[in-house]
């Protein structure tokens, strides 16, 4: 009954003798949500690339959209024609143009001797907002919107563009649950006016809430088409990995070594009142909508800001840090939430990250940074979290996202913590990884460590914590243990 | 109303009606037409570098050859100009142009064909032109110039009482290349090409924006302005000497980055250029009317420039210093 929007048969591509796509098919409905499944490094990069012409497959392809005849490539101005637009994950606006000359921005690229004319283009904006049933003020700077109205942005841009097929990568990864469930109507809305969406996320439950099939991809093969109906987030993501992953959770546990207690701690605006312990061996998860205040609190925590008023007790004592420094210093360890660019220095090797928290105490009793025990460390950790790198001299951007997330918790580990807070540490990271992640922070628990993991992913503190804390506006709302609640009851407590 | 008071545009316009108001009442001589004329036949120089240099920093780069460039212009333009038996104005304003888009165009060669940085290729060309043109010229001046540019080319006067107050043509030429700038800059699509590119390259470069003609835009119109400046510059000065506008650079970045201008790109506006030129040269002459030493000028200059770059961030700084008094 629906016509195809897209087909494409026997894509191969190969960069040297890498092989990035083996013989992959794709098909795409009009005004189907379609999902591309697959861990970082299946090949979904290249599969969109080669669709909207950037990128040359090999010899053999067949791809064709609507009725046309199938060819072997596609031209860049055959994706025009047809209405091809990717819409990458850094979404590629321009922050110090307005919200309307952002939407007509490639109107400016065809005629730069075009006047600009801002009354044309402030309808054409406004004419795309209202179809898609938004709010933006079309005179807005973009660089003062939210990630989410942004993303919005880019949507209406392509469709000024008078897009057919979009394709999204990660359009969820910085939204909240709200923001996202908005996105997702959208999503809806285009796709019953006949657009097709191709949607790439590693957050399966909304990919399995829009999405009517799913094509997974692996190792640069094609696992195979399905549908989404009565398909599982688990069933997913074997099928992406390859492996049975299993979400046991913790086993019920009385901890009694108190490592820290916070007395009534507050920041005015930001949290209110919190108190709690932490034991030595526990995964504390603490959980709640962005902008309840769990990661004010972690900063806090880290000496980041000073608390107002309360108290913070660390293995008995009273402590007040001036600077992140006399954290480190007390032995916590904060792996920040944006950790690919705040954690890691991209361009630096794989060792000298490692290194880079630890750079006085390797140089004791002098100041001669020995290169031996630089790399001595590195090793260690590498073997320790089981990070798969082939020389630790190369820049840590050589390596996969599971793996540079591996080196940042190396570098924080390496500094010796009593107290490890996670902060949202799987997002934007694929199901492989995110299972290696809880799979090491399990183990640091059970050598004793103190963890806090903050997360809005009900899902993780169900499975993966002793104990979960709820804020909301900056209080804590409830205290539960993840044995006595169901994942579904939990996720309602948290949006609540 | 308040959104425009809060601009550096409307900030400056303030200090700038400010200053005239105390001038006119602290000095005898500022409000009159001579002053202000002699002002804008000076000014205007500065302005046309200023209004070519805001287009380099919008999309993104920096140039600091420009004001040695213009140097270079003069003397190419003077003494082809002598060799054609001295040409007219239409001529030397055509040579000293083309001089100037094709020294600009090497910085953008430079920058876009072989990736180096705008500030590190800019130091390099600044050396070798001025170095060259020292070399050439072994630092003599030039005094034999055309008859039409010694004469100076008026394009208005009104007689006074003691003389007449006088704009000469470089004030044309700077009315005019202020004009075309805002025009490119605001009103066409290449304008907004120029402010995407300096925003988010990579995005610039995504939707299919030409880079290549985006660099050789900014720095060629950049070079054109330098060219035009020189050679008005002389107009003024009524001789060409080579070391003459060696340091004016700095103080026409200074001035753009005053008027708003962001360095990294995307943000600025000819006004805002223009309106730092003038507050710069304004304090500057104030100060030479009010008799004080010629000596604490550019010391003055730079804590104005401080002091107003702090200021125009305030709403920025402000919250943040408040928030650490309390946490103190």
């Amino acid at each position: 009954m629906a016509k195809h929007a897209l087909r494409a048969t026997g894509v191969t591509q190969k960069f040297g003798s890498f092989t990035a796509l083996r013989n992959v098919s794709f098909e795409l409905e009009e005004g189907e949500v379609h999902c591309l499944a697959g861990e970082n490094g299946c090949g979904k990069s290249t599969l969109i690339k080669v669709i909207n012409g950037v990128n040359i497959p090999e010899p053999g392809a067949q791809i064709s959209f609507h009725h046309d005849p199938a060819a072997a490539r596609v031209f860049p101005h055959d994706a025009k024609r047809h209405g091809v637009h990717v819409i990458w994950q850094d979404l590629a606006l321009f922050p110090d143009l307005s919200v309307a000359e952002n939407i007509c921005f490639d109107r400016f690229v065809a005629q730069p001797f075009g006047g600009r004319n801002q009354a044309a283009s402030r309808q054409m904006a406004e004419e795309v907002i209202a179809r898609i049933g938004i709010r933006l003020d079309p005179d807005a700077r973009l660089g003062d919107l939210s990630i989410a109205k942004r993303q919005l942005v880019a949507i209406c841009r392509v469709l000024a563009a008078n897009a057919r097929i979009i394709f999204m990568d990660e359009p969820t990864a910085s939204l909240t649950r709200k923001e996202t469930q908005a996105l997702l109507d959208i999503v809806r809305k285009l796709s019953s006016e006949g657009i097709s969406i191709v949607f790439v996320s590693h957050r399966l439950a909304e990919v399995l809430d829009v999405c009517s099939r799913v094509t997974v991809l692996k190792d640069g093969s094609l696992v195979g088409t399905y549908p989404t109906k009565g398909m599982t987030q688990k069933r997913l993501s074997e099928l992406m990995t390859g492996m049975e992953l299993s979400e046991q959770q913790r086993q019920p546990k009385t901890f009694t070594d108190t490592v820290l207690e916070l007395r009534n701690l507050s920041r005015p605006g930001e949290y209110e009142d919190i108190s709690f312990s932490l034991h030595k061996g526990e995964i504390l998860g603490i959980t709640g909508l962005m902008g309840s205040g769990r990661t004010e609190l972690a900063l806090s925590l880290f000496g980041m800001t000073r608390p107002a008023g309360g108290e913070i007790v660390l293995e008995g004592k009273p402590v007040r840090f001036a600077s992140n420094h006399e954290a480190i210093d007390a032995g916590i360890a904060y792996v920040s939430e944006d950790r690919l660019n705040l954690g890691l220095d991209q361009t630096q090797s794989i060792v000298k990250n490692t290194a880079a928290t630890v750079l006085d105490d390797l140089a004791e009793p002098t100041f001669w940074l020995s290169p031996s025990r630089v790399r001595a460390l590195c090793d260690h950790w590498i073997d320790q979290l089981k990070t798969k790198v082939s020389n630790p001299e190369l820049p840590v951007n050589s390596l996969s996202g599971g793996n540079q997330q591996r080196i940042v918790l190396a570098k924080w580990l390496a500094t010796n913590p009593k107290v490890l807070i996670l902060d949202a540490p799987t997002v934007g990271v694929d199901v492989g990884a995110k299972a290696g992640i809880f799979r090491i922070a399990r183990d640091l628990a059970e050598q004793g460590m103190a963890i806090i993991l903050i997360t809005d992913e009900a899902s993780e503190v169900h499975a993966h914590a002793d104990r979960v804390l709820i804020l909301r506006e900056g209080r804590i709302r409830e205290e539960l243990s993840p044995h006595d609640i169901e994942e579904e009851a939990l996720e309602g407590l948290i949006n609540a | 109303m308040p959104k425009m008071l809060a601009s550096p545009e409307g900030v400056l316009s303030a200090l700038i009606l400010a200053l005239c108001i105390l001038l006119s009442f602290a000095t005898d001589s500022f409000l009159s037409l001579q002053n202000l004329f002699d002002l804008l036949n000076n000014q205007s120089v500065n302005i046309i570098f200023a209004v070519g240099l805001v287009v380099v920093l919008i999309a993104g780069g920096i140039d600091i050859s420009f004001s040695v460039a213009a140097s270079v212009v003069q003397y190419v333009t003077v003494v082809l100009l002598m060799q054609l038996g001295g040409g007219n104005w239409a001529l030397g304003l055509l040579l000293a142009g083309a001089t100037g888009i094709a020294l600009g165009l090497v910085n953008a060669l430079f920058i876009h064909r072989f990736r180096i940085v705008s500030i590190i290729v800019t130091i390099g060309t600044f050396n070798v032109f001025f170095g060259l043109l020292m070399y050439l010229s072994r630092g003599r001046s030039l005094y034999g110039i055309p008859d039409w540019l010694y004469d100076r080319i008026t394009i208005l006067s009104i007689p006074m009482e003691r003389g007449s107050a006088t704009l000469y043509l470089p004030v044309l030429a700077m009315l005019v290349m202020v004009a075309a700038t805002w025009f490119i800059l605001s009103k066409t699509g290449l304008g907004r090409q120029i402010y995407g590119f300096g925003s988010n390259p990579d995005a610039a470069r995504r939707s299919g924006i030409s880079i290549a003609w985006i660099q050789a835009f900014a720095y060629g119109w950049l070079g054109l302005c330098a060219g035009i400046a020189g050679l008005m510059q002389a107009h003024i000065v009524r001789e060409v000497v080579p070391n003459a506008l060696y340091g004016r650079e700095l103080d026409i970045l200074a001035a753009v980055v005053l008027g708003g201008t962001v360095l990294g790109g995307g943000r600025g506006t000819v006004l805002g250029a223009v309106l730092g030129v003038v507050l710069l040269a304004l304090i500057q002459n104030g100060l030479n009317l009010l008799g004080i030493t010629p000596f604490a000028f550019k010391m003055i200059v730079g804590a104005v420039i401080l002091i107003a770059i702090t200021a125009s961030n305030a709403d920025r700084l402000l919250p943040e210093v408040l928030k650490s008094r309390k946490e103190a």
